[in-house]
């Protein structure tokens, strides 16, 4: 076969080659209403809401650990979620968080498509909200179109200059609530406005001002159509069954004016029912024609369905022309079949299943977490020390966490090694026998334990101790295992 | 060998993708044109300029002997300097309390014993980790800090003393002195005398000795030359830096010829006195780390 150097392409040719960049297409999304507008309204206000509000809501736990419901508390290393509170070393909860994000979007395109990216991604919701507020600036979109085509003028300029400037505002609020998550809320508003707030809370705020006015300003479906990799994933990720915002082409083609379509509707002779008015083409918020069928540009947010709806509402026609449906259906009612709809398939049932695994599994692991534990690390060099009568040391590293909001005591005990001599360094007191560690509130405790034994001559396995904590108050046990090693032990 | 392409390609021929080709064509392989929006050519150009100012502001570019400086000045070495002195104003308050604190009072303040601890850990391990090991358990010649038989004292404040004024080091006036004599290389016992007295050094801490052997004699001998710095029962003088022979830690070996070359050679290790390189906090946070490893007095 030949090198794959020859080509049509010549360069002397007079012929213009194309363009390498592509000029924006600028998109006026024209208002429109109706059920799925109302659905993303409703979406709006609730996820908006909770975003803004949320930092604000306080949650009593007692004196020694902060009262916001949600909290990341980075300098002392805690996440407050309500009743619950994670420590460094839970970070799985959060892996399990990203799994069920991951499975949860999953199982929402295996149902309905890009809902997601229509309803629920923040790229949407803030690109909403922006072009509410252009729209109540500015003008619908003919107006604007008339406008940006027309002469730019000083009342062009001042519209302009309110609109980014209301823009700037919310990014800027945006921003703002984004740092009230990771310090008291109602203290920290204070300080940023004193201006005593710290440097990387203000530069935290400029830099999501920032993009929020970039991507919901400016950006907006660019985002969509070349930033965000989940129109590729999910891309590949959908099937035929899952429902996707679709033109039922068997009912719209012939598209043909409403005339038209009344005389041969008169005369017996199949006819379509879109009348060809591009309603669904200037709701659109990216700019896509549904009837060119799926495309990575459309976000299945329902609003040329609103649009469509309203046009065959006022030409006398059924509703859902265009509708959450699958290509499967329309072959099937061409052919003269029944519609399907298959919600449960081998798809759907795994992702609920991995998502009520891990959900369930997580749920498990918070309601069955000790509130206290141990840890114990064996010294590695050495891994046993002769003392002078010839007896043996081992050395151990425990850690005592104490996750409560008060200080505990714990009666500390080594079991598993008769006769072995145990000493802590740094421990408060020794009483009837027992030691007692005190851990304070929400803290842990760094012990230097030392377990000393005779010098056993058998050869065998090292063997197994148990470090164990029972809490004075509640009787609670944790136990860590470790082992002890001596010269004669097979390692 | 150049082979014409079936079909030449037409600019507007809508692929199965509805996205026209560029014209392109390589064995009939034709590409897609889906232009970059001109918005990514512009972050593009905006990410150069980017570079070109990196490279006037910060150092960039090698030359023969030197390399460009930048306009800011900013230099890593600069840098660290300036993290070092924020490290430590950080814990200036915490030093404050450990040079003014007792070391047994340390010891007793947990959240001071703590500190000392992480201290004393890492200093240790950049300064002590080469001839004592990093989990100090030592090596031959080299004492191991984690079993409780100390040369030169067992408590924290006799460790700190041996921290800042060292083991048999010349430059300190007031380093930690006393030499064994080369019992066996200055001639003052015999090859026979010294294996005479290692056998009896060796049933002092229950060892097993050669059979036949002349204990009577040896202890007779150990009397003579030994027991003035090692004490009449081998029980060692820290003061002097005399091992105690009767116990089951061996610095050098147990074995009956490691106990007859150290009395023919004599002699003893030396530790540098750490006082001129190390600040006061670093070395008592030091003795408190070896105090605590399990076998302080």
């Amino acid at each position: 076969m030949s090198v794959p150097t020859s080509t049509t392409f010549d360069p002397h040719s007079d012929e213009p080659d194309l363009p390498l960049y592509e000029a924006r297409k600028q998109i006026y999304p024209q208002s429109v209403s109706g059920t799925y507008r109302r659905i993303k309204w409703i979406i709006l206000a609730v996820t908006l809401g909770i975003y803004y509000i949320l930092p604000f809501i306080r949650w009593d736990r007692g004196p020694n650990a902060p009262n916001q419901a949600v909290l990341i508390d980075m300098p002392h290393r805690r996440a407050y979620f309500f009743f619950i509170e994670i420590w460094p070393q839970e970070v799985y909860y959060l892996t399990g968080l990203l799994i069920l994000a991951a499975m949860a979007l999953f199982l929402m395109n295996a149902l309905a498509g890009r809902i997601w990216c229509g309803y629920l991604c923040p790229q949407t919701v803030w690109t909403d909200l922006f072009m509410a507020v252009e729209r109540l600036i500015e003008g619908d979109r003919r107006e604007r179109m008339q406008r940006d085509a027309g002469p730019f003028t000083v009342e062009v300029f001042a519209l302009k200059l309110l609109k980014h400037t209301f823009w700037l505002l919310i990014a800027w609020w945006t921003g703002g609530a984004w740092v009230l998550y990771f310090d008291d809320a109602p203290t920290l508003v204070v300080q940023l406005l004193t201006f005593q707030g710290s440097a990387t809370a203000y530069i935290s705020i400029f830099v999501l001002t920032f993009t929020t006015y970039t991507f919901a300003g400016l950006m907006r479906e660019q985002i969509c159509l070349y930033a965000c990799p989940w129109p590729r994933i999910q891309a590949a990720l959908t099937d035929e069954h899952a429902l996707n915002v679709t033109y039922r082409y068997d009912r719209g083609e012939q598209r043909m004016s409403v005339k038209k379509a009344a005389a041969l509707r008169a005369a017996g002779e199949p006819v379509g029912d879109c009348i060809d008015c591009q309603q669904c083409v200037a709701v659109c918020p990216t700019g896509v024609d549904i009837r060119n069928g799926p495309s990575l540009g459309c976000i299945q947010c329902g609003l040329c369905i609103d649009a469509c709806d309203d046009v065959m509402t006022k030409i006398g026609r059924p509703t859902r022309l265009i509708a959450y449906d699958t290509d499967v259906n329309i072959k099937r009612r061409q052919s003269g079949l029944a519609n399907i709809f298959k919600p449960i398939r081998s798809r759907t049932i795994l992702y609920a299943f991995v998502i009520a695994a891990v959900g369930g599994l997580m749920a498990y692991q918070l309601v069955t977490r000790a509130p206290s534990t141990i840890t114990v690390i064996h010294d590695r060099n050495p891994i046993y020390v002769k003392l002078s009568d010839g007896r043996i040391r081992n050395a151990y590293t425990v850690r005592i966490a104490n996750m409560l909001n008060d200080p505990r005591t714990y009666v500390f005990s080594v079991a598993g090694l008769e006769h072995a001599q145990v000493d802590i360094i740094g421990a408060e007191h020794a009483a009837q026998g027992e030691l007692f560690i005190t851990v304070g509130p929400d803290q842990t405790r760094e012990l230097r334990v030392l377990v000393t034994h005779e010098l056993d001559d058998r050869r065998g396995a090292p063997v197994a101790l148990y470090f164990e904590i029972r809490d004075e108050l509640d009787g609670r046990l944790a136990v860590g295992k470790d082992f002890f090693r001596t010269p004669n032990t097979v390692h | 060998m150049e082979q014409k392409t079936s079909a030449p390609a037409d600019k507007s021929a809508p692929a199965p993708s509805g996205v026209g080709t560029t014209g392109h064509s390589w064995d009939g392989i034709e590409e897609l044109n889906n232009p970059l929006p001109r918005w990514w050519l512009w972050s593009f150009y905006a990410c150069i300029v980017w570079a070109v100012g990196y490279w006037f502001l910060y150092p960039a570019i090698p030359l023969v002997s030197s390399y460009t400086k930048g306009l800011l000045g900013w230099q890593s070495r600069t840098q660290i300097e300036v993290d070092m002195a924020e490290l430590k104003a950080m814990r200036s308050g915490m030093t404050t309390k450990i040079e003014a604190t007792d070391l047994a009072d340390i010891e007793k303040n947990p959240e001071l014993l703590s500190f000392a601890r992480a201290q004393g850990s890492a200093a240790f391990a950049v300064n002590c980790a080469p001839c004592h090991g990093a989990g100090a358990q030592g090596f031959k010649g080299y004492p191991n800090l984690n079993d409780d038989d100390w040369i030169w004292g067992g408590k924290a404040e006799d460790i700190l003393t041996t921290i800042k004024h060292g083991v048999r080091w010349e430059q300190d006036s007031n380093s930690r002195s006393g030499v064994m004599p080369a019992f066996g290389r200055d001639g003052l016992l015999n090859r026979k005398e010294i294996a005479t007295v290692a056998d009896y050094v060796m049933s002092l801490s229950g060892l097993a000795v050669d059979k036949g052997a002349d204990l009577a004699a040896g202890k007779t001998l150990f009397a003579a030359n030994c027991a003035a710095c090692h004490g009449d029962a081998g029980k060692g003088n820290q003061e002097m830096g005399a091992p105690n022979l009767s116990d089951k830690v061996w610095l050098y070996g147990s074995d009956k010829a490691a106990i007859i070359e150290r009395i023919t050679i004599g002699g003893g290790g030396v530790m540098p006195a750490w006082s001129n390189r190390l600040d006061t906090a670093t070395m008592k946070s030091l003795a408190v780390y070896v105090h605590t490893l399990g076998g302080g007095k």
